[in-house]
């Protein structure tokens, strides 16, 4: 049904265009046009086409929750909660679908009846008014088009709000963001004190696991800490970045400051293609072949180490990130004014002796901006801490236990199918937005960091 | 005196100086060490994925005979036609044809050379015959799918020195197995199932083909979803709007979002898409919109950066022929701009496609064993076949995991040349 409608919409829209041009044409001979023919034509078609998309899309957001409402009206009597009301709304529309399993009550029947007769109603309105919408634009522009009204700015005015509508997605996408993490994680909160989230020492989420019934606010208490998990992943952020750093910068400075034409030319596409590995190889490699040698290696010297340790995840982890650190150096580098070294070596320094009191000094907060930026890449880091280091939250500060991350969590609780409005789910989306926020504080310092940077050298 | 002075300063200031000529080559060479280590670890790298994937390629088959004999396949019709044959029962005929190995066995042991083969062989031993119809009667050979224990042992993947009860190939079938490899019993050839056939629990089976369609559609969908709003918001922004703390905020945003870590989309992906607005749960539909969400301002930032290249000149020079603001920039800027921007969205499809996390989020992670079809059938990705395969403790899979990295690699490579070729061939210099 809607896709008939909006295939009918964009028909019309393209034959109005001809129309309109058509038009244009026929006005030519008797007057002077205001604009190029095509514009009478791009002017009838928006005017056909952007009215009825926007009511239609308007439409299909809030018919469904108006619809419930109208359902719902029924149960306010029997004093349910959200949940409940929730799932007989699930129920009805299951029923009316034909694909409902279970008994069906009389209640249950008439609600069902009730919802198709709506929906049957709302459709029929649906189609009327956009017609109506239809009819009412398009005369209304042709008339324009007959009174050969100027023409190409309004087309352009309407050009110029679809490419700001384009611009907000942007924005749009932060916001949905926001508030998909932020609502699950407030109904969270509700069940688990937000105190016993962020300063608890014991996650273990699957003990909360109950099959009727609300679980133990006992065992809520202690299910839901996340401290485990927020230092777990930061350790691991930790050793990926003892591995990144020296590699990284070092190479960096190399590049920039040594390497020939030819070697850089080379060397610094084929590093960067450590950055664009999927991480799920990089998972792969960590947990088959550098978790048995950390383990082979560890247990040689006499040490216990767990197959899935955090070095292992950690140390694959670092070489992902070393083009990142790298690169981003390297233009830090090489950003630095060619006079500051001049003056350096005038004074009889070392090419060495520049680097490390020169231009490390000088290009010191766009390192420290890229570190950040590297930093922020770790925490969120999913794959290679599910495949290579352990799915249980252990709090520990031995690099050869096995620890968890939250990203880890995150998948562990959402692998298979969810049930939503259960605490366990919930808390993934608490993560979640734990995590956006220590990414997006990264992310804000790091990015005003190196502006301020650059901005000092140009 | 004085003269010695001057020695000593002059041997002072050789030693000081060749100390720091040392320390000179000494960080030289820490540079070098760090970059050898980054190139080594990419070397090592990729000889562990080749050396484990490479055998992947190829299929083990053993070759036997079967007689179709008309009473074990329950045929009565004189000249049966192409329904019998389909219906015909095929388990004797099969079973026989892998007893027949070992005439002398016992029959409580045959499960021993039933287990060599792959448990699909019957229908392998139906299709020869439906291919052949005048094979009814006859004595033919064929060729039947080893299992993929004996397909690891033929590969030499497999120790064959550990005690029997480790071993998932027991001391009877190898012996078997080295006897029909003397006989030549034992083929290795080019996998193409591997390519044309979804996903199995059978590590001898299982193929790429699945999750490979779910992967082309995803990135459709991304692309579709993505391309249009980026380039449309990048035009606005570089070339339309206003300097104002608004416009100045969709630019900030836009920055902090392409770093974003990939997991945060997967969770809005669920949040939204599946649990608000509906849409179908597993399928590549739901897969391109969260993946397109999160290359959006990857695509914005690229195209902003090209069209912030074409030079001033040329928009002066249409302005000055009279175009509006909008026919310049339509007819002009965005045309010149192309090149770059379509080499930083294949950069950003290139990034999508390389994705695990958000996927398996929103369900992409089901057991899929049919070829999907359509952008709303369940499907997986070729990351999460590598995450589902890495996951399975078969000793079969690893080199399929192997494998399917290598080709999702091959995928990233081609991807990028493409962008590279994009960027050189049609992008303009100025200057």
């Amino acid at each position: 049904m809607n896709l008939i409608l909006v295939t009918f919409i964009v028909l019309l829209a393209f034959t109005s265009y001809y129309f309109g041009r058509k038009k244009a044409l026929v006005i030519q001979s008797s007057q002077r046009l205001t604009a190029l023919p095509k514009f009478y034509g791009y002017y009838l078609a928006a005017w056909c086409a952007a009215p009825a998309l926007i009511i239609f899309i308007l439409w299909s957001v809030f018919e469904p929750s108006i619809v419930k409402t109208f359902i719902l009206q029924d149960y306010t009597d029997q004093n349910l909660t959200k949940n409940e009301l929730q799932l007989i709304y699930t129920k009805v529309k299951a029923l009316a679908l034909g694909n409902y399993s279970g008994n069906i009550t009389n209640f249950l029947d008439a609600s069902a009846d009730k919802y198709i007769q709506l929906k049957g109603i709302a459709n029929s309105a649906k189609v009327a008014i956009i017609l109506a919408i239809l009819i009412f634009s398009l005369s209304y522009a042709y008339r324009s088009v007959q009174k050969n009204d100027r023409m190409r700015e309004p087309v352009e005015i309407f050009l110029k709000w679809v490419l700001f509508v384009a611009s907000l997605g942007a924005v749009l996408v932060t916001i949905g963001i926001i508030f998909s993490l932020l609502f699950e994680a407030i109904r969270f909160f509700q069940a688990v004190k937000f105190f016993d989230f962020i300063f608890g020492t014991h996650w273990y989420p699957a003990k909360t696991f109950v099959r009727d019934g609300q679980p133990d606010p006992e065992l809520m208490k202690d299910a839901f800490g996340a401290v485990p998990l927020f230092a777990g992943t930061f350790f691991i952020a930790f050793i990926a970045m003892c591995v990144a750093i020296p590699i990284g910068l070092l190479s960096g400075i190399y590049l920039s400051e040594y390497a020939g034409r030819g070697v850089r030319k080379y060397a610094k596409p084929i590093i960067e293609i450590l950055a664009g590995i999927p991480t799920v190889v990089y998972g792969f490699f960590a947990a088959l072949t550098v978790g048995p040698f950390v383990k082979e290696i560890g247990n040689a010297m006499g040490l216990e180490v767990s197959a899935e340790s955090a070095l292992a995840a950690g140390a694959v982890m670092g070489v992902m990130i070393i083009p990142f650190i790298s690169s981003l150096s390297d233009d830090v580098i090489t950003a630095v004014p060619q006079n500051l070294r001049d003056g350096s070596y005038a004074m009889g320094a070392t090419k060495s002796e520049t680097v490390k009191k020169v231009i490390f000094p000088a290009a010191l907060p766009g390192i420290v901006g890229s570190i950040l930026l590297a930093v922020s890449r770790a925490v969120g880091e999913t794959m290679i801490v599910v495949m290579a280091s352990g799915l249980a939250a252990n709090l520990t500060m031995n690099p050869l236990e096995s620890t968890s991350t939250i990203t880890a969590q995150i998948v562990v609780i959402l692998i298979g199918d969810q049930q939503f409005g259960d605490p366990k789910t919930q808390s993934a989306f608490a993560l979640g937005i734990s995590l956006f926020i220590v990414t997006l504080f990264l992310n804000v310092i790091a990015l005003s960091v190196v502006k301020r940077y650059r901005e000092k050298y140009e | 005196m004085l003269k010695d002075i001057g020695k000593n300063m002059n041997n002072f200031k050789q030693n000081l100086l060749k100390k720091r000529y040392n320390a000179e080559r000494r960080f030289q060479w820490y540079g070098k060490i760090a970059i050898g280590l980054a190139l080594s670890f990419l070397a090592v790298f990729m000889f562990q994925i080749f050396s484990k994937g490479y055998s992947a390629f190829q299929k083990t088959w053993i070759v036997t005979e079967v007689h179709y004999d008309k009473e074990l396949l329950l045929i009565d019709a004189e000249n049966p036609s192409k329904d019998d044959l389909e219906n015909a029962d095929y388990y004797d005929v099969a079973y026989k044809a892998m007893t027949s190995l070992d005439p002398g066995l016992p029959e409580e042991e045959d499960r021993q050379l039933i287990q060599m083969v792959s448990y699909k062989y019957e229908t392998e031993v139906k299709d020869l015959l439906l291919k052949n119809p005048d094979f009814l009667g006859k004595i033919v050979p064929i060729k039947l799918t080893a299992s993929d224990d004996v397909d690891q042992v033929h590969k030499g993947n497999y120790p064959r020195d550990i005690p029997e009860k480790n071993r998932r190939v027991n001391d009877y079938q190898l012996q078997i197995y080295d006897m029909l490899n003397e006989r030549g019993d034992i083929l290795s050839e080019f996998n193409i199932s591997f390519f044309t056939s979804p996903d199995s629990r059978e590590a001898e089976l299982a193929g790429i083909a699945s999750s490979f369609m779910g992967t082309v559609f995803s990135i459709l969908v991304c692309l579709a979803f993505s391309f249009p709003v980026a380039v449309l918001a990048a035009i606005y922004l570089e070339e339309f709007a206003p300097k104002n703390k608004f416009t100045d905020f969709i630019e900030v945003n836009i920055n902090n979002l392409a770093a974003v870590p990939s997991i945060v989309f997967g969770l809005l992906g669920l949040g939204v898409l599946l649990a608000v607005f509906n849409l179908p749960r597993s399928t590549p539909l739901v897969g391109g919109i969260t993946l397109s969400l999160m290359t959006l301002p990857t695509i914005i930032i690229a195209a902003r950066a090209s069209l912030k290249a074409v030079p001033p000149s040329i928009r002066e020079a249409a302005l000055a022929m009279g175009a509006s603001n909008m026919q310049t920039t339509m007819h002009h800027t965005v045309p010149l701009s192309m090149p770059g921007t379509l080499s930083g969205t294949i950069i950003g499809l290139a990034q999508a496609l390389g994705e695990t996390a958000p996927l398996i989020l929103i369900g992409m992670v089901a057991f899929v064993n049919t070829i999907p079809g359509t952008p709303v059938d369940p499907a997986a990705s070729l990351p999460v076949q590598i995450y589902i395969w890495s996951e399975s403790a078969e000793r079969g899979f690893v080199e399929k995991v192997s494998a399917c990295i290598m080709v999702l690699l091959a995928f990233l490579i081609l991807m990028n040349l493409a962008a590279q070729i994009v960027r050189h061939k049609f992008e303009k210099k100025w200057s």
